[in-house]
């Protein structure tokens, strides 16, 4: 043989070689990988190929972070701090509202004669803020890069709290990723009770330890008698027999004394006269001081446990509470407890997050898909493979095995890359198989024509190949165009279908042209037939 | 050897021409105008809602699942659809979403169908969409489409002369045109997958008019004596073979989706099925007889095709090369 056949042989078997390795593994299983690697040694891959959620089941959910709120948060303390500073001043403000919409502070003076003097302090002191109006109303705006920051640090904040909480579930292999501005995506392969997980992550889980105000009467606070840094939040309790729901007004400080952020740790325990389950939590060494001075001095009072704006519990503090400990109780099941506990140690969200998407498919149906999926693929492939058979004798049969050679590198190659095979992606290897042998169709009309012409054998192959090169060329690449695009701007199945089709498309030239011509090749050097099987 | 169709066949399509565009125009007609009578039929990741897909134990009527699903506000209207033909497996779609991550729509679904079926029956998949992603699928899908179109336009643009470009255009424009007009005659939803199917249809018919057009310029290129109407027949006929067969086993593969992939891939399959059908006839019977629009020679004498010297080698180069 020529040496450059004998090349081609070597690069050919090394494709095999390689591909086939990579794609064995999905083929018999992680069991029989082990057992091999075990006869072999750890020489060989063993991962399998990585199952899209349509095609394993699980949840795909995209949450939006509501960045608008977090923006609030910080307006907020920036209008409070203010309106302490105008107070300061002797500058009597009639309202200082805040709007996460505009990222504006709206001022309105009692006298608006002090608005250069409320001006003055704005400029000196909030740096981050720009005067819009200088009327009646004083408007101030956030500075723009300082939106974008804070936006940018709510969705990255609430990315790392999510993850937290997604790696305690116990699921393997989650995913977690930003996706656009401020969109989350989060993938939970296998997940059992997904409406759990569902809460569970979009717990904003921000809690609060504010002091009841026992000075004012809750009747009072209800018919609008509310002081300025009071507000009113509702116990909820659920009669654990009826399912009833009843809500407890309570007038509590505004201000927090303790915050979710200093909360380092916290599980289920049980304890009280029914063994129950409650959460307890430690605080770091900052909340740790602060609680214990506050409870020293506030023995008597009440302190209420809220989560979420809800109250879960108002304790009476019986005494100073050192060590930073300290337990919510309430009418608790054990998973609630349990839920209660996680989201306290993976933090609090920076901002409420919505459910944008959710896709849930039970594991029964990624079932019946991939049954149905691998059904039509081997019917397809089977009446291509006789037809090939048929069409072209053992020329055909040589096409065929190119194309099974195809979807081996489709595996293996998306074993290597780690990419996701969806149902829609089986759709794409079925369709790259149709087009496989195109190209040796294209190939075959041509050695035919060729042929018919009266020219030898060994030339009709030749020039076949050459000249349909071209054509197979063209063909792929405009459908490759497409699949790119497809990868590029699909969303989770569809880019599954996007990645088979472009990787069966650039496997195609190999397999269609190198692989069968070098099998021409070897045949024509060795044997020299007078006649084509073809 | 086996032979589907003849060598040295010669079909006179271009006589053929008037009937053919006849028969499109009625088609685009009635997909089209269904589609705007009856507006599309957008999937929910396009329009924002729920589906739920369940199996029960036993067959069910349809009247008994919606029965016990109208009188709760939100499937009051919504649209049931019977999976296959076991009576066990439905879709329940509703307009309604909802972005709570407290409350989800299949918890107001199970407890309905609790006091009517009891525990025979298990939800499958659920697929909510909100209003606003599903804004953004669309504006993806819409920019995934342009892109690709501009794509090819930019990659037929340079491979042929204008004549050339103008009927492998128009060519992919009736494929789009009848595969979405089926799609909504049919009743298929327009789902992402579907978009998805489309746009592979719109790469992939471009092929067999690029094989027929090469042949046909080579036609021209190596008889200058040969008509139009002569060169175009006799390029469409040589290439012939190939055109059926191509088509053949990509039909064959999508063929069989359609028929045992099961529902997720029907919108599909179907498009791909229609797509490649129509892409193959309109590479014959549109793309080629719509060379002879223009007047004067398919190429020009002495002049060659290409205005820059790149493309004169590439189609020099393609032209000594090739022949389908």
């Amino acid at each position: 043989m020529k040496t450059s056949t004998w090349i081609k042989l070597i690069i050919v078997l090394l494709v095999v070689a390689i591909f086939g390795a990579y794609t064995l593994p999905t083929v018999i299983g992680k069991k029989n990988t082990k057992y091999i690697s075990e006869l072999v040694g750890d020489v060989l891959p063993t991962d399998t190929i990585n199952l899209g959620l349509d095609l394993k089941g699980g949840m795909h959910l995209v949450l939006g972070v509501e960045t608008d709120k977090a923006l609030f948060t910080v307006l907020s303390r920036a209008a409070s701090n203010l309106q302490q500073q105008l107070l300061n001043a002797k500058i009597a403000a009639d309202s200082v509202i805040p709007s996460g919409k505009d990222a504006t502070i709206k001022i309105t003076l009692v006298d608006p004669k002090d608005a250069d003097k409320a001006v003055n302090i704005i400029m000196n002191n909030f740096p981050n803020y720009k005067v819009v109006s200088e009327g009646q109303p004083i408007v101030i705006k956030l500075k723009e890069q300082i939106v974008e920051k804070i936006k940018k640090q709510a969705v990255e904040q609430a990315i790392n709290v999510i993850r937290n909480r997604v790696n305690q579930f116990g699921v393997t292999e989650p995913t977690v990723v930003r996706a656009g501005e401020d969109h989350i995506v989060v993938d939970l392969p296998g997940i059992k009770d997904a409406n759990r997980a569902v809460k569970l992550l979009g717990e904003t889980a921000r809690l609060e330890l504010h002091l009841v105000d026992d000075s004012v009467s809750v009747a009072d606070a209800l018919n609008g008698n509310l002081p300025p840094d009071d507000e009113i939040l509702y116990e909820i309790k659920r009669d654990p027999t009826t399912g009833e729901i009843t809500k407890v007004p309570f007038v509590v400080k505004r201000e927090p004394i303790i915050t979710g952020d200093m909360i380092t740790n916290a599980h289920v325990m049980f304890g009280g006269t029914l063994n129950q389950p409650y959460v307890a939590f430690e605080l770091n060494s900052e909340g740790a001081k602060i609680f214990a001075d506050f409870t020293a001095t506030h023995i008597g009072k009440r302190l209420a446990i809220v989560l979420d704006n809800a109250i879960y519990s108002a304790p009476v503090i019986q005494s100073r509470i050192g060590g930073g400990r300290g337990e919510i109780t309430g009418n608790f099941t054990l998973e609630e407890a349990h839920d209660l506990a996680l989201v306290l140690r993976s933090g609090s969200l920076p901002a409420p997050v919505k459910i944008l998407q959710k896709v849930t498919i039970g594991p029964s149906l990624g079932k019946i898909s991939i049954e149905k999926g691998k059904k039509a693929m081997i019917f397809g492939a089977l009446a291509v493979i006789l037809f090939m058979i048929f069409y072209y004798r053992l020329s055909g049969l040589l096409a065929d095995l190119a194309m099974a050679l195809n979807i081996i590198i489709i595996f293996g190659t998306m074993v290597m890359l780690h990419a996701t095979l969806t149902l829609p992606g089986l759709a794409g290897i079925a369709l790259t198989v149709g087009m496989a042998v195109d190209a040796n169709v294209l190939i075959y009309e041509r050695i035919r024509e060729e042929l018919l012409i009266g020219r030898s054998v060994h030339d009709a192959v030749n020039t076949g190949y050459a000249r349909a090169f071209i054509t197979i060329l063209d063909a792929n690449i405009t459908t490759l165009i497409v699949a790119l695009i497809l990868y590029q701007f699909g969303s989770g199945p569809v880019k599954g279908f996007g990645i088979t089709m472009a990787i069966g498309l650039l496997a195609n030239i190999f397999t269609a042209v190198t692989f069968t011509k070098t099998v021409f090749d070897i045949v024509l050097e060795k044997f020299r037939p007078q006649r084509l099987s073809i | 050897m086996v032979q589907i169709i003849k060598p040295g066949i010669l079909i006179d399509f271009v006589s053929k021409f008037k009937l053919a565009v006849s028969i499109s125009i009625i088609l685009i007609i009635v997909g089209i105008g269904h589609l705007i009578i009856k507006g599309p039929k957008l999937g929910i990741e396009f329009k924002g809602g729920t589906s739920i897909q369940l199996e029960f134990d036993k067959p069910i009527k349809v009247t008994q699942l919606r029965d016990a699903i109208k009188d709760s506000k939100i499937f009051s209207d919504s649209r049931i659809q019977n999976i296959g033909s076991s009576n066990k497996r439905f879709i329940v779609y509703t307009k309604v979403s909802t972005s709570s991550t407290t409350k989800s729509i299949e918890d107001t679904l199970k407890p309905l169908l609790k006091s009517k079926f009891g525990d025979t029956f298990k939800i499958l998949e659920v697929d909510m969409v909100g209003p606003k992603i599903g804004k953004e699928f669309r504006d993806k899908g819409i920019i995934a489409i342009v892109l690709s179109l501009i794509a090819i336009l930019i990659y037929i643009s340079l491979r042929f002369q204008y004549r050339f470009a103008f009927g492998a255009i128009l060519a992919l424009i009736h494929d789009v045109l009848i595969t979405v007009g089926f799609l909504s005659l049919f009743g298929y939803e327009f789902t992402l997958d579907v978009v998805a199917a489309i746009l592979t249809i719109v790469g992939y018919s471009v092929n067999d008019t690029i094989v027929i057009f090469d042949r046909i310029r080579e036609k021209v290129k190596s008889n200058r004596k040969l008509s139009n109407v002569e060169a175009i027949n006799q390029g469409v006929s040589e290439t012939l073979s190939r055109t059926v067969l191509t088509a053949g086993t990509t039909l064959f593969v999508v063929l069989a989706l359609f028929l045992f992939g099961g529902h997720a891939l029907k919108g599909m399959s179907f498009a791909l099925l229609v797509g490649i059908i129509s892409g193959t006839y309109s590479s014959i019977f549109i793309a080629s007889p719509t060379l002879l629009l223009f007047k004067g020679q398919l190429i020009p004498e002495k002049k060659e095709v290409e205005s820059t010297d790149r493309f004169k080698q590439q189609i020099e180069f393609d032209i000594k090369q090739r022949g389908g």
